[in-house]
């Protein structure tokens, strides 16, 4: 019989932790790229939230789950190495050694991006090399501050502002080649 | 501010996370840069239209109750023993299931109300430590501190000096344990304070020590001659029995002389 203050701290963990399951499943899925991967990844970082909730100090709790799924999808991306998958922390230069896309050579007439549905736009994002897709869903999608950005990735508030920058130039590069060969 | 610096500072900007005194100066930059000012424009407008678009996914409802069934759950109510069960109970003799039952029961609660007690007596123990509220009567003279207890109690708190033995006593003090005004005599060895408590028990036969542990500290109990006694502290659990040991012995060797 699970004693009264288990009972207690599950219904703080439940009050505290469930309102964000969707922001939490949001950053798997981009993470993963996998409906059911993203599934286990988040019931795995509730159960070990639930387990490290006692030591839980706050403020924030979003980024707080952040961290946490971060941790258990950078073991997924262990399991997966064989498969040719890298982790998160593993390629700092990922970008510049193997750029998906030309940085526009930056006619910078601002394009007036179309709107698109969001499939082709999730799907530009998916492609995004790590770690700056990670920084981009964190600001863009889950709103996330840089602080609390720097918080979950655990690295300083400099490099979340400058893996911001990238993310962001190579997603609008990414999606003007996409329309031009819509067009 | 050069170009490289503005292009990366002016995503701060528009995500507003600049002080005034950057924002000033990233816009500054652009006022007079028409490379940096398009930039500026061209990450607005993918900003806007990102926000537009539902980029968010939703945790699938079996996620959720997954999620959910793995958290610790009320206890269901228990299950109705069912008739045929009620009706063996008759078949074995109802006096016979009755004693077992509540013979589990006694057993069950007893252990359950020790676990509390001993919780109870743990937080004295602390409330002792961090209130500065050690001791009500300060002295190392059990004459003196025997019968200060006197009026205060409905026991009389055996109070042994056992400086000679290595624990120096340094006064008593009145606590609430369960609910009831309770002895204890605090001792010290070296800088480690030791508590005992004290109190009355409708048992008089001899139970002898045991050691328990509750958030780090030790906890020796024992009963003797219809007092249950309780000695905490943070000193090792062998130190802690060795108190005990000499704290009986000289107990008996009072009565005995």
């Amino acid at each position: 019989m699970p004693a009264n203050d288990d009972l207690l701290k599950a219904q703080r963990f439940r009050e505290a932790a469930l309102p964000y399951l969707d922001d939490v499943y949001t950053l798997a899925r981009y993470l993963l790229r996998d409906a059911s991967d993203a599934e286990d990844a988040v019931q795995e970082c509730y159960l070990r939230a639930l387990k490290h909730f006692d030591s839980y100090r706050g403020p924030a709790m979003k980024p707080w789950l952040f961290a946490i799924l971060r941790n258990v999808c950078n073991a997924e991306y262990a399991r997966r190495a064989h498969r040719q998958h890298s982790a998160l922390e593993d390629m700092p230069g990922a970008a510049e050694q193997t750029p998906m896309w030309q940085e526009g050579d930056a006619t910078p007439e601002t394009e007036v991006l179309r709107s698109r549905d969001a499939g082709v736009i999730r799907k530009l994002i998916d492609a995004l090399a790590e770690p700056f897709k990670e920084t981009f869903v964190l600001r863009e999608i889950n709103n996330l501050s840089y602080r609390e950005i720097a918080a979950a990735a655990g690295v300083p508030v400099g490099t979340v502002m400058s893996r911001l920058a990238r993310a962001r130039a190579m997603l609008r590069a990414a999606w003007t080649a996409e329309e031009e060969q819509a067009r | 501010m050069n170009c490289d610096e503005a292009k990366i500072l002016l995503h701060a900007l528009l995500d507003n996370e600049l002080d005034a005194g950057h924002a000033r100066e990233v816009e500054a930059h652009i006022a007079k840069c028409p490379d940096c000012a398009a930039e500026l424009a061209a990450q607005r407008e993918m900003q806007r239209v990102l926000a537009d678009t539902s980029l968010r996914y939703t945790a699938p409802a079996s996620l959720r109750s997954k999620i959910e069934a793995s958290l610790p759950q009320p206890q269901l109510q228990r299950q109705q023993p069912s008739r045929r069960s009620v009706l063996r109970g008759f078949a074995m003799g109802s006096a016979v299931s009755a004693l077992a039952a509540s013979g589990v029961v006694a057993v069950v609660l007893r252990q359950d109300d020790q676990q509390r007690v001993l919780s109870e007596v743990v937080s004295a123990h602390l409330r002792s430590l961090q209130a500065g509220h050690l001791i009500d009567v300060v002295s190392t003279d059990q004459h003196t501190v025997k019968p200060w207890f006197n009026g205060k109690l409905d026991v009389a708190p055996p109070v042994i000096d056992l400086t000679a033995q290595g624990f120096t006593l340094v006064g008593g003090r009145l606590d609430y344990v369960d609910a009831r005004a309770i002895g204890a005599v605090v001792y010290k060895r070296r800088q480690h304070v030791i508590n005992l408590f004290v109190a009355q028990t409708a048992s008089t036969e001899h139970r002898p020590p045991k050691t328990q542990t509750m958030q780090g500290f030790n906890c020796r109990r024992w009963g003797e001659r219809g007092l249950n006694f309780w000695a905490v502290s943070d000193i090792g659990g062998d130190e802690l029995a060795e108190f005990v040991d000499k704290f009986e012995a000289a107990m008996k060797a009072n009565v005995e002389g």
